[in-house]
């Protein structure tokens, strides 16, 4: 199953709130203040810059075990080493909201426009990770489509660059994915062009199998641990 | 009420417009470039810095007061350059190797200047070999380094050791910042100095080279 998704922009647009979060600003603190007129100029700047798309593949456990060994600079022990042998489906993805949003908020960053850049930068982040989200429940469609009678997996995403799995895993994910097909690249660096862009692999099967403690060497380092809500989301209403 | 003073409050309020034109009315009314910068841009964006660390303000407001920062400094610029006046320290600044994430350097950058420093950015994913020459290449004598991934800040202790290889440890020092890391981190990888947000990079920059 490889499927090229066309995503509409007003799927992936967020509301002020979350981006006024995204830029350390409190809820409420700027209501109706100069903030939030800024962070709607930057959603309406993303409405007509962005180009939202991506690609989902399906892969058997035992491609994916290749992927995911990379060029052998995983953390020694990872969540999805425990994780992945669980999953009843695997699938790899990339997704993008579009070189042109990148390049404005370049633009805008170049003609001393910070605060719009910056706020144009928040919003077309979270317009990338919905982008990957829109995929991956997507592909949890196609599954829940072909195997009718069974229940709908839980499904998470995980990323090269997080959890353990070393971002030099990109250039395996992208010689299986092919995603240059839809416009998107790997640098040297293994870091994606555009900028806001998302890859990795979807995870489905029991909600219990995307439980875990963060409690891993590099979990210390950390900032988010936003795998806490992730699971706490793929969890919900399941007894894990 | 002062013009410097004047100058000091739009530029807090994020008046291009105003901190340009009263820039030009300080300029020609005599007084020297170096006053208008210290007491009244730089006044300004301290007042901002102080507010931001306080949590009076929020970063589109800085962002907005270093975008009448600069209107001020287009006028003194050409001014400051003709009388010699020498800036605060030189910084080469960039996000390590394999990390894009550089709206919290691009945000450090824009209140160093403000401070009143040289930057030398080197945007996002930048080679340690880089930042050594770019230090080398421009005289700083300071480096500062943002990574915002686990498996990206380890590009840190690179740049560290290169310095170190090269004889330079002492001479240019280092900074980093950025969501991982942590003061026990820069000691670990003979870091100088960390720091924890945008407004306590500017004073840690202080005390170092400032």
């Amino acid at each position: 199953m490889r499927e090229l998704v066309a995503i509409r922009t007003e799927d992936v647009l967020p509301d002020a709130a979350a981006v006024l979060e995204s830029l350390d600003v409190p809820a409420g603190a700027m209501n109706g203040g100069r903030s939030d007129r800024l962070v709607r100029e930057a959603i309406g700047i993303l409405a007509a810059e962005a180009a939202p798309k991506g690609v989902f593949e399906e892969i058997s456990r035992e491609e994916f075990e290749a992927i995911y060994r990379g060029e052998g600079r995983n953390a020694s022990e990872t969540p999805l080493d425990r994780i992945h042998p669980r999953a009843t489906d695997l699938g790899l993805f990339a997704g993008t909201a579009g070189e042109a949003v990148s390049a404005r908020i370049a633009g805008l960053f170049d003609s001393r426009d910070f605060a719009l850049a910056a706020s144009l930068d928040a919003a077309a982040s979270h317009a990338a990770e919905r982008t990957g989200e829109i995929l991956r429940d997507l592909f949890v469609d196609r599954l829940c489509a072909r195997a009718r009678s069974a229940p709908r997996p839980a499904a998470l995403a995980y990323s090269p660059g997080y959890c353990g799995w070393d971002v030099s895993g990109q250039r395996a994910l992208f010689a299986a994915l092919r995603p240059q097909e839809i416009g998107i690249f790997l640098n040297e660096s293994c870091l994606m062009q555009p900028l806001k862009s998302v890859s990795g692999v979807i995870v489905a099967g029991s909600p219990e199998i995307h439980v875990f403690d963060d409690s891993y060497p590099f979990c210390a380092a950390c900032a988010t641990h936003g795998c806490r809500d992730r699971i706490r989301h793929a969890t919900a209403g399941a007894k894990v | 009420m002062e013009i410097l003073q004047r100058i000091a409050q739009e530029l807090e309020l994020g008046e291009v417009d105003s901190v340009g034109s009263l820039t030009r009315e300080a300029i020609a009314a005599g007084l020297a470039p170096k006053e208008i910068l210290d007491r009244g841009l730089i006044a300004g964006m301290n007042v901002v810095g102080d507010k931001f660390r306080e949590h009076e303000i929020f970063l589109p407001d800085v962002l907005m007061a270093a975008k009448a920062m600069y209107a001020g400094m287009d006028e003194l610029k050409p001014l400051l350059v003709r009388d010699g006046t020498p800036s605060r320290g030189k910084i080469v600044i960039g996000t390590v190797q394999g990390d894009l994430h550089d709206i919290g350097k691009n945000l450090v950058a824009i209140m160093l200047r403000g401070a009143g420093f040289e930057v030398i950015d080197l945007g996002n994913d930048v080679a340690p070999a880089r930042f050594v020459a770019a230090a080398k290449d421009s005289g700083a004598s300071l480096i500062g380094m943002s990574a915002l991934l686990t498996t990206t800040m380890t590009a840190m202790r690179k740049v560290t050791a290169l310095l170190a290889e090269e004889g330079l440890k002492g001479k240019v020092r280092t900074i980093i910042g950025g969501a991982p890391v942590s003061a026990e981190y820069a000691r670990e990888i003979g870091a100088d100095a960390y720091a924890y947000d945008a407004a306590n990079a500017i004073q840690r920059v202080k005390e170092m080279i400032g």
